[in-house]
């Protein structure tokens, strides 16, 4: 059985098991980060757009603003830290879901929880003091 | 990260098949140690987001944030940590392409978006302090100076690394464990671009919406 390792090692003289080189020219990988960037910047534009323009239905621009903000999230995990679906990177997608889930929990929970006291506070005062007797 | 895959064969029995011995490499255990790192750093900058967003309309009878926020301001902000993203982007690679002066100068580059991003950040809380709207003014002033300047400390200790780390690449070569430290500081500087992102979406344009 041959080590799969070795064809990586090509030319380059490091230890077997120490590192790695990223697979793609130069010039692919330039052209990846230059990707990102044009897409981060398209994203970052309309995200500043949207929130100072008049042009787009104003109940809808919080919405808009979010997703926009996922979208670019997105994009900088793809072409920046290179989080992607290869089998060496299983671990990593699965500690990022985990951690998707506690941050959505935490921010939903509180805003979720928050709302609805202030809701709750709301009530005028006369009304409040007449629940109490 | 080994795979082993069960395969049927003519007898109707399976057999192991691996396609890849020994453990993973340290650059991948490292990178997902530090991972989890960034993880959980994200986790408690939600819990501040979180505070910020419930605390948003309680300003105590003070300035809100529509009064406060210069977006124009926080563009340039945006643009210049992007800008620094890529740049370290481009350091990356020099590292894998063995070219120390292509390394030093991306990451000096970086260095100067960062230091700029920061300037500019310094620049608008002395602003707000000196109008009165410190964060002892109201709850949503608070949030928000804890939230905004969490990622400003992040920033200036990830300025300080990337120092420290042109120093090593000058002073040692890219050895291995150079190496992987430089991983390490490339998943950092990223992931403060992707709450910057956040922040300038929760705080400043859903912060001075009407």
């Amino acid at each position: 059985m041959t080590n799969g390792h070795d064809e990586a090692f090509h030319g380059i003289d490091l230890a077997p098991g120490d590192e790695h080189v990223e697979a793609g020219g130069i010039a692919q990988r330039v052209l990846g980060y230059l990707t990102g960037l044009g897409l981060a910047i398209l994203l970052t534009a309309t995200s500043f757009f949207v929130a100072g323009t008049s042009l787009v239905w104003e109940p809808s621009i919080p919405v808009a603003l979010v997703v926009l903000a996922i979208a670019q999230m997105g994009v900088h995990v793809v072409f920046f830290l290179h989080i992607t679906t290869g089998a060496d990177n299983t671990n990593n997608v699965l500690a990022l879901a985990f951690g998707i889930l506690i941050v959505m929990l935490v921010m939903t929970g509180s805003l979720w929880i928050m709302s609805n006291l202030n809701h709750n506070n709301m009530m005028p005062m006369d009304q409040l003091m007449r629940m109490q007797r | 990260m080994s795979t082993i895959a069960l395969t049927e064969d003519h007898h109707g029995g399976s057999t192991a098949v691996r396609d890849w011995s020994g453990p993973a490499s340290k650059r991948i255990v490292t990178g997902f140690g530090f991972w989890i790192f960034i993880l959980s750093d994200m986790v408690m900058f939600s819990a501040f987001f979180a505070t910020y967003a419930v605390l948003l309309g309680q300003t105590a009878g003070g300035p809100s944030g529509r009064d406060l926020f210069d977006l124009r301001n926080v563009a340039i902000e945006t643009g210049f940590l992007l800008a620094s993203s890529f740049t370290c982007g481009l350091g990356t690679i020099a590292v894998d392409a063995r070219n120390k002066l292509w390394f030093q100068v991306s990451m000096a580059i970086t260095c100067v978006f960062g230091l700029a991003f920061l300037t500019i950040e310094l620049r608008e809380f002395s602003s707000l302090v000196a109008r009165g709207a410190g964060p002892t003014r109201s709850a949503f002033l608070s949030a928000f100076f804890t939230l905004v300047g969490c990622h400003g400390m992040h920033v200036s200790a990830g300025i300080l690394w990337l120092l420290t780390m042109m120093a090593q690449v000058y002073a040692k070569g890219f050895r291995a464990d150079i190496q992987r430290r430089l991983l390490c500081f490339a998943l950092f500087w990223h992931a403060l671009d992707i709450i910057w992102i956040a922040v300038f979406t929760v705080v400043y344009l859903l912060g001075s919406a009407k």
